[in-house]
């Protein structure tokens, strides 16, 4: 009797990949979340500092913005192992989709720091409002609503380059449909599976996205 | 009293104020007229510190203005302001908008400010509007909001810059109704405007502004109808 390498898809695979859609969630999450709080403090810099500061930061963020993140994730980590310094492969993911997340959130919140007209920060600083005030409480609100769509786009995109993690090893949901195919060879279910729970994540994200926004226009 | 003394600004290689000397009294109306870049905003936002001055001096109830040491947050309390651009805050209803100047700068209670607020509206005509969001107001009301809202921190001075020129003719009324009402109630107020008429019935005094210098100020009536400088003339002839 031959012995079959490969073998059928079973329960426990999809039980798997749900787990491994859980790790891509969680690997997304983290860096959305990272990338956003640094994207915005530099979108503000950027916005708000003088023009050698918005260079420099502009300049640097180009370069995650333009180097593809696969070249980017196996650079990092390479450039740690070698050094000496290896991390697990979830955090080196991390901090490589954050820096990129960052860099693509902090000219989404430049232009909601600029969507917020000048006048209306001077009729905010008039009432006695302090700087910090005016950011807080009239330019957080309305250049959040304004670019609120652009800053889902990114998340959105985030989750599926999440993808890219699995080149420096981390089993995330690519990574388990690669491994399970290598051995049921059942391509196109796999890939189909995984390409629905890929929906699966971001649809609840766009979903709640249109509902925060309906909300704002009443 | 604002006392102005010798103050000069520029932007960058543009002096846009060329040495003002002007002192406006408490209870005073003083109405400010000028062509077009002549330095009448420019003037205002000095008043507030909006903008950093070059030279000279402008003291607010014996503050100086542009003294490092000096609170402008502070300051700015005493001076409530009014734009061209109607600038409610676009997120927040009226009431709201009327309202977070007191909660956040003046400490003031949710529920004391909210109150406040509705009273501030009530008395520029505004009562039925509290919870509406600016979208749906029309100039005039949002206009009116904004001044009900510089009113909320108490000021005892109000700056008007053209408050009137972005709104549709039949709107100017009811924010012209507004300022007058404000004026009998004794406010010290500087209105930049270009609505001579207006000018005329609501200012003590009238100053006009010509290429960044004050020309000529006067009573209404002896700048209107004998102006000492040509200037003023020729300004008065044109918008008439
Ligand atoms: N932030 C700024 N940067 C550079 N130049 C400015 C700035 N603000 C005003 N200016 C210039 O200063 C001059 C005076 O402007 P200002 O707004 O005070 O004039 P104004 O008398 O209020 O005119 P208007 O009737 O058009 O409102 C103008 O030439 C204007 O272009
Ligand atoms: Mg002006």
């Amino acid at each position: 009797m031959a012995i079959n390498v490969f073998s059928e898809l079973q329960p426990k695979d999809l039980l798997f990949l749900g787990e491994a859609a859980l790790r891509t969630l969680e690997i997304s999450l983290t860096a959305i979340g990272i990338g956003s709080v640094f994207g915005a403090i530099f979108g503000w810099m950027m916005s708000e500092g003088n023009r050698i500061v918005t260079f420099i930061i502009n300049a640097i963020l180009d370069i995650f913005r333009s180097v593809p993140l696969i070249i980017q994730l196996i650079l990092f980590d390479s450039f740690i192992s070698i050094a000496g310094y290896p991390l697990p492969a979830f955090v080196s993911g991390t901090i490589v989709l954050s820096v990129y997340t960052a860099a693509l959130v902090a000219n989404v919140a430049r232009g909601g720091v600029e969507a917020v007209p000048a006048s209306l920060r001077r009729a905010s600083r008039s009432l006695g409002l302090s700087y910090w005030q005016d950011l807080r409480y009239i330019v957080w609100p309305v250049g959040l609503r304004a670019v609120f769509p652009s800053w889902i786009g990114v998340a959105l995109s985030v989750v599926k380059d999440s993808a890219l993690v699995s080149v420096i090893g981390y089993v995330e949901l690519l990574k388990a449909s690669q491994i399970l195919i290598t051995r049921t060879q059942d391509t196109f279910v796999i890939l189909t599976i995984a390409g629905l729970f890929y929906f699966a994540l971001s649809y609840p994200i766009s979903k709640a996205s249109e509902y925060i926004e309906r909300r704002w226009n009443q | 009293m604002i006392e102005i003394k010798d103050l000069k600004k520029s932007f960058g290689e543009l002096q846009v104020l060329k040495g003002i000397d002007l002192t406006v009294n408490n209870g005073e109306v003083l109405s400010v007229i000028g062509s077009s870049g002549s330095g009448k905003s420019t003037l205002l936002y000095c008043i507030n510190a909006l903008e950093p001055i070059d030279s000279g001096s402008i003291l607010v109830d014996s503050i100086s203005v542009h003294d490092k040491a000096t609170d402008v947050n502070k300051l700015r309390q005493k001076i409530g302001m009014v734009f061209q651009q109607f600038n409610m805050f676009p997120h927040l209803t009226a009431q709201e908008n009327v309202a977070l100047a007191p909660r956040k700068v003046k400490k003031m209670s949710k529920k004391d400010a909210m109150d406040l607020a509705a009273r501030q509206l009530e008395h520029v005509g505004l009562g039925e509007k509290v919870d509406s969001y600016p979208s749906a107001l029309s100039g005039g009301q949002q206009q009116r909001v904004a001044i009900a809202r510089a009113l909320a921190m108490e000021p005892s001075y109000m700056l008007f810059d053209e408050a009137t020129s972005a709104l549709d003719p039949e709107l100017v009324g009811e924010v012209e109704d507004t300022m007058r009402m404000l004026a009998k109630e004794g406010m010290t107020m500087i209105l930049v405007t270009h609505e001579i008429n207006f000018a005329r019935d609501v200012s003590d005094r009238i100053a006009f502004f010509h290429q960044g210098r004050m020309e000529e100020i006067n009573s209404p009536d002896q700048l209107i109808n004998h102006p000492a400088s040509e200037h003023t003339a020729k300004f008065l002839s044109n918008v008439r």
